[in-house]
């Protein structure tokens, strides 16, 4: 009964590296068509590519693992991702623009060629790399628990992030960025069949319909459907989703496929209709919350099994096979761009400006072999991370969100801000979130004197907070220097 | 143009602005507690509105640019 789990898991692996190579047929693969597809993806490539980075396997996993632990407070996933789309129809279009015209590869290339300073462009890579590594480690992790899982046990994880790692290396380095487009069309069609129907289905199974099942819960555990009074509160709420919309569009990986799109207004169209794809995550939800009296006493970081365990209590071992299937390609979609993202990085942004005489041919080349190193640090990661991880993933979109003020400022007709500024803001921002992350402080901890409200914001706004006032600071300064140096001078 | 600045914030005071009214469980709505719903409800308002902002910006008439 294990095997036709398993085989069914074995079939979309092969099905998606055969998409991988054939998607590369006839095309000569440089750089370009490596990382960013030779700009040539239309709307419905791009639309897929990036919600393939919304649909992780942290929201198939963790939106109703969250659901399940936390409650309603699990819906900022949704809502900070449906209010993205909002930024999207602004950002997008000009970040999209300014990379055709200046030819750009890699979200680092953007602000070398705004701030006109290649060890900006060094720090920004560096800090993509240092926030891509935990985001590839959820992936693969996810890729352990849905593979062990679904072969109910047969493999161990440590075993299924072994093969999860070293498949998705071979795939990254073959097919590059059109193979995780193409994959990406399989991989949606699958999590919207398999997560709309798990959503109608079990509540409806096990209780009835939606409405006595959040009933039942809300018999159970009074409380659990509202925002709390204090902790994961309205201001909690409302903070963090500022703070993710804002860095949502910060990350590398989501540059490159911003690159990808052969018009600026494949993104205008697309935000229209994002939003009410997002609305899938609500299916997702939906299974956490049937899990929650169905299959109870999952903790800490065991929440994340809720999806995959009422399902193996409801269904046939074929049809958790259909649910790992959709699990591994949610894994190896963004994990393949992630890698990608984090090698183009390494290579063109940190090692070419020690090394200017390096060519495009043998960037590419190393771009292709630091795709396994990036690899095995992530395996490294998985396998002796433990409770660090959640840790790691919210210090990785603090960083991200570091670069907003940098990318704001860019985009402004006069910008007063200059590389010293940005290279300031940037650099004492991430020292704040290393601290704050590092002494697990919160704005609580830190003022316990404000009211309850204020306590419960988010912390990542007082790292942003103080890189705005330093990069403004610090560009005046330097900009007022050398205006009087320059008089003098005269 | 101006208009459709304006239609962009819309969204964000739609579900942020509201949450402190809006954080109920009762009433049950399409069988959602009420906050969830409100939620649900704004994700599809916020379809529409950005559908709304491509319709009247004029950059979406010319060709691809």
């Amino acid at each position: 009964m294990m095997n036709s789990a398993l085989l069914i898991i074995l079939v979309f692996w092969i099905l998606a590296i055969f998409l991988g190579i054939m998607s590369v047929k006839g095309k000569d693969m440089n750089l370009e068509q490596w990382t960013v597809g030779g700009r040539g993806f239309g709307s419905m490539l791009v639309f897929l590519l990036m919600a393939g980075e919304i649909y992780t396997t942290f929201s198939f996993l963790g939106g109703s693992g969250w659901a399940y632990g936390k409650g309603a407070p699990a819906l900022y996933v949704l809502i900070y991702i449906s209010l993205s789309y909002v930024l999207s129809y602004w950002l997008l279009p000009v970040i999209w623009k300014y990379a055709k015209e200046n030819n750009l590869m890699s979200q680092s290339d953007f602000f070398v060629s705004k701030y006109k300073s290649p060890y900006l462009g060094v720090l920004v890579a560096l800090v993509g790399v240092i926030a891509i590594i935990p985001v590839i480690v959820v992936q693969l992790k996810g890729l352990g628990i849905i593979v062990s899982e679904a072969s109910y046990g047969v493999i161990s994880m440590p075993i299924a992030i072994w093969m999860g790692a070293i498949s998705l290396t071979i795939y990254v380095m073959i097919s590059g960025i059109r193979g995780s487009a193409w994959t990406a069309v399989i991989k949606d069609i699958m999590m919207v069949v398999v997560i709309g129907f798990l959503g109608i289905y079990l509540p409806l199974h096990y209780y009835g319909g939606l409405q006595p099942m959040f009933e039942a819960i809300h018999t159970a555990k009074p409380g659990f459907l509202k925002l709390p009074e204090q902790g994961l509160s309205v201001s909690w709420f409302i903070s963090t989703v500022i703070l993710l919309v804002l860095g949502f569009y910060m990350w590398p990986q989501v540059f490159s496929s911003v690159y990808t799109a052969k018009s600026g207004k494949v993104f205008r169209r697309n935000a229209i209709i994002s939003p009410l794809y997002t609305l899938m995550l609500l299916f997702v939800f939906f299974v956490g919350f049937a899990a929650i009296l169905k299959v109870p006493g999952l903790e800490g970081g065991d929440v994340d099994l809720a999806l995959l365990r009422i399902s193996i209590e409801t269904f046939n071992p074929w049809f958790i096979g259909l649910i790992g299937g959709a699990g591994l390609l949610t894994a190896l979609v963004p994990g393949s761009m992630l890698l990608m993202s984090g090698a183009t990085l390494l290579a063109k942004n940190v090692y070419k400006p020690f090394v200017p005489s390096a060519t495009e041919h043998s960037i590419g080349q190393l771009a292709k072999y630091l795709v396994p190193v990036i690899a095995l640090i992530s395996v490294y990661f998985t396998l002796n991370g433990g409770d660090t991880l959640a840790t790691l993933i919210l210090m990785g979109y603090s960083l991200m969100t570091q670069l907003f003020p940098a990318l704001l400022f860019s985009f402004m007709r006069n910008n007063f801000v200059n590389k010293y500024g940005a290279t300031a803001g940037i650099i004492c921002g991430i020292a704040t979130v290393a601290y704050i992350t590092i002494s697990e402080s919160t704005i609580g901890t830190l003022f316990p004197s404000l009211p309850q409200a204020a306590k419960d914001l988010n912390v990542g706004i007082i790292a942003l907070l103080i890189n705005f006032l330093v990069t403004i600071i610090v560009s005046l300064i330097v900009r007022k220097f050398t205006t009087s140096y320059k008089l003098a001078a005269k | 143009m101006k208009i459709i600045y304006i239609l962009s914030i819309v969204p964000f005071i739609g579900i942020l602005g509201f949450l402190p009214l809006v954080n109920r469980v009762e009433p049950f709505v399409l069988g959602m507690p009420f906050n969830i719903f409100w939620m649900a409800m704004w994700t599809v308002l916020t379809s529409v509105i950005l559908g709304i902002m491509y319709k009247l910006d004029p950059r979406n008439q010319e060709g691809d640019e």
